[in-house]
């Protein structure tokens, strides 16, 4: 297949602009850290932008997505902005949880992209609740949780897997394989070649693999397994197979990649991966470059509104605990 | 209405009341469903609810209090069971780190109103790993609250409470009470979280129990009365709202302190009270205070063990005896 025949050059455009916006935000927040501007840590997904980009064009609005502490490319694709984003990570009054969550929690709660999780595997079950939710409520909402392939070694993956698929729930398990599980190959602490798809048939759920560096590729495949979920048909797991472009966390350099390797990656960038394909439809290397452009531009005020933007109250350390607002523990 | 009520019965008739008022509570457990729960503390809600509101789990404790998480974020009011307390421990992720911090976390973007219903403590010969006293684990967790009636109106009373909460409650429900008889609650009967009861009035020393630790006390009073101690006791209901001002205003009364726990004395609740106490009550008190816990040992099986190891009545009224002296 070489493209898509759903897709129309203006959707796919739209969709590379939203991965250029993601690659530059991530290229910011990569030298606001260097630059001192964020403290703490980064774990960045530039490279992985194709598996948010295209899965959110997949999914409807109101439907529920999770991430990981690599999770920028979801909490921009599900609709917050640069702005928000890089606030958060510079510590601002402005940023997208108010500088209490910081660059591994992002969460758009009103775009139900409801959270970043630090906890590897921890927000597999959550998925699952909230596809047991939308069930409940009869809502045809379904509930995606994306993770990275270090998850699939984790007690709460298998449990998630299985209940969903007891429970029959609307849940797409969505792995991003970037073939290394922090600094270790997969490959190495893995008894299965796939580690999430070969999984899935002890599940009695689909397991599939797509080129998780290609937009439509992506598209295609979420809105088949979704369209199967919100169908009644239960959970399925999508092994996207992708690549960082930086390290792990913070300022890795990854020298334990071997080159060639990385070499072979890069050549495979999502965004070139979605200029080939617009150069398919005809779409002129212009146009694209225009919207390059309006992506840089968008990053580049978004950092400036950010570094200007106020810090946090310090009294708001105390408030958000309990749904009243306020953090006592005693009556 | 029956005269009496179990503490069993009133879990099941807590929850079903809050069925009953409220369609977004649903159920989720291990043998919860037709089987009515190890312990019978779900008995009936299969049956009045059916499977599309009483759903059964595999084993499989993350899955469980994680979906409920899940279920609370999006509009739902899930009441998780996790079977024996000790078992919170396969699930203290979602404990830890998960349900309590994603409100603060997200800025209070996101809400978690569930409950965690557990059987806690000891007594019942269930063996170390099914029969410790937890709720001093969930006590050193921000943005949990605990819940652990004594009786089973206050059972009914805080299962409201908790059900209705839009906060995270974990909620203990004592083993050694299961089959403990009490007197119904009435229609509607709602125990706000954070509020102790004084549940016998004296004047020289002031116990402080919790849970399984209640009866004890109460009958520690009752053993100290014929010796003309007067013991007024609270029962604490909740560590987290805790409800300190009651036990600085039985202070002021008495001016002696005792906690009574189940939970181990290193990092028990009571800890926290007497520093509370200690700041800003020391000028209330005429004596130090006493502290009657469990050692800091797994609960043993045999009964003559355990009954070393956890408070029981005659600890209560030595140690008592001996600060009344003092």
């Amino acid at each position: 297949m070489t493209h898509a025949p759903h897709l129309e050059a203006s959707q796919l455009l739209a969709l590379y602009e939203q991965m250029a916006v993601i690659r530059r935000t991530e290229k910011a927040a990569h030298d606001l850290f260097m630059s001192g501007l964020v403290k703490g840590t980064t774990h960045l997904a530039a490279g992985h932008e194709a598996i948010a980009v295209g899965a959110s064009a997949a999914l409807r609005d109101d439907d529920y997505v999770f991430a990981t502490y690599r999770g920028h490319h979801h909490a921009l694709a599900r609709g917050a902005t640069p702005e928000e984003c890089l606030a958060e990570l510079m510590s601002r009054a402005t940023g997208l949880c108010g500088a209490k969550g910081g660059s591994m929690h992002l969460t758009k709660a009103s775009r139900n992209m409801l959270g970043s999780y630090a906890i590897v595997g921890a927000h597999l079950p959550m998925a699952v609740g909230a596809a047991w939710s939308a069930r409940l409520r009869g809502t045809e909402q379904i509930a995606v949780a994306f993770f990275g392939d270090g998850a699939t070694n984790i007690g709460a993956f298998h449990e998630a897997l299985n209940l969903a698929a007891v429970w029959k729930l609307p849940v797409l398990f969505v792995c991003e394989n970037n073939l290394y599980m922090e600094y270790t190959p997969i490959a190495d602490v893995t008894a299965v070649a796939n580690p999430a798809a070969d999984r899935a048939p002890a599940y009695g759920i689909p397991g599939e693999i797509v080129d998780g560096n290609d937009v439509v590729a992506v598209q295609e495949a979420v809105t088949r397994l979704a369209g199967r979920a919100r169908a009644g048909d239960g959970p399925s797991l999508l092994e996207a197979q992708t690549y960082r472009h930086f390290g792990h966390s913070r300022a890795d350099p990854a020298t334990y990649r071997p080159a060639e390797e990385v070499e072979r990656w890069l050549k495979h960038d999502p965004l070139d991966v979605a200029r080939g394909r617009l150069a398919e439809l005809g779409v002129p290397a212009e146009t694209v470059t225009e919207a390059d452009e309006r992506a840089t531009g968008l990053v580049q005020k978004a950092v400036e509104a950010a570094k200007n933007a106020p810090a946090p109250d310090p009294r708001e350390a105390l408030t958000d605990v309990w749904a009243d607002g306020g953090a006592a523990w005693r009556t | 209405m029956a005269d009496v009520i179990t503490y069993r019965q009133a879990v099941a008739e807590g929850i079903a009341r809050e069925m009953r008022r409220d369609p977004a509570v649903v159920c989720l457990g291990e043998d919860i469903g037709a089987a009515g729960g190890v312990f019978k503390t779900t008995a009936g809600l299969y049956e009045e609810f059916g499977s599309g509101r009483v759903w059964d789990t595999p084993i499989s404790e993350q899955a469980i209090v994680g979906a409920a998480m899940g279920a609370a974020m999006t509009g739902m009011r899930p009441v998780a069971e996790i079977m024996f307390s000790d078992f919170l421990a396969c699930c203290w992720d979602y404990l830890a780190n998960e349900i309590p911090k994603v409100r603060y976390m997200t800025g209070g973007q996101v809400t978690v109103p569930l409950v965690v219903r557990t059987a806690n403590g000891g007594g019942l010969g269930f063996g170390a790993q099914h029969s410790q006293a937890t709720e001093n684990w969930a006590l050193t967790v921000p943005g949990l609250k605990i819940a652990a009636p004594a009786t089973p109106a206050d059972v009914i009373g805080m299962m409201a409470a908790a059900i209705r909460s839009d906060d995270p409650v974990v909620f203990f429900e004592h083993k050694g009470l299961l089959a403990a008889k009490g007197a119904p609650a009435p229609p509607d009967h709602v125990v706000e979280l954070g509020r102790a009861a004084v549940v016998r009035e004296g004047a020289d020393v002031t116990l402080v129990a919790l849970a399984s630790m209640v009866p004890v006390a109460l009958t520690a009073a009752e053993r100290l009365a014929e010796e003309g101690i007067e013991a007024e006791v609270i029962d604490l209901r909740c560590l987290v709202p805790l409800d300190t001002r009651t036990v600085l205003d039985s202070l002021a009364r008495t001016s002696r302190l005792v906690t009574v726990e189940e939970n181990p004395y290193q990092g028990g609740w009571g800890g926290t009270l007497v520093s509370v106490v200690a700041d800003e009550g020391f000028g209330l008190l005429d004596a130090p205070v006493r502290r009657v816990a469990a050692e800091c040992v797994p609960l043993p099986f045999a009964d003559a063990l355990e009954e070393q190891v956890i408070p029981t009545v005659d600890k209560v009224v030595t140690k008592v005896r001996d600060l009344t002296a003092y």
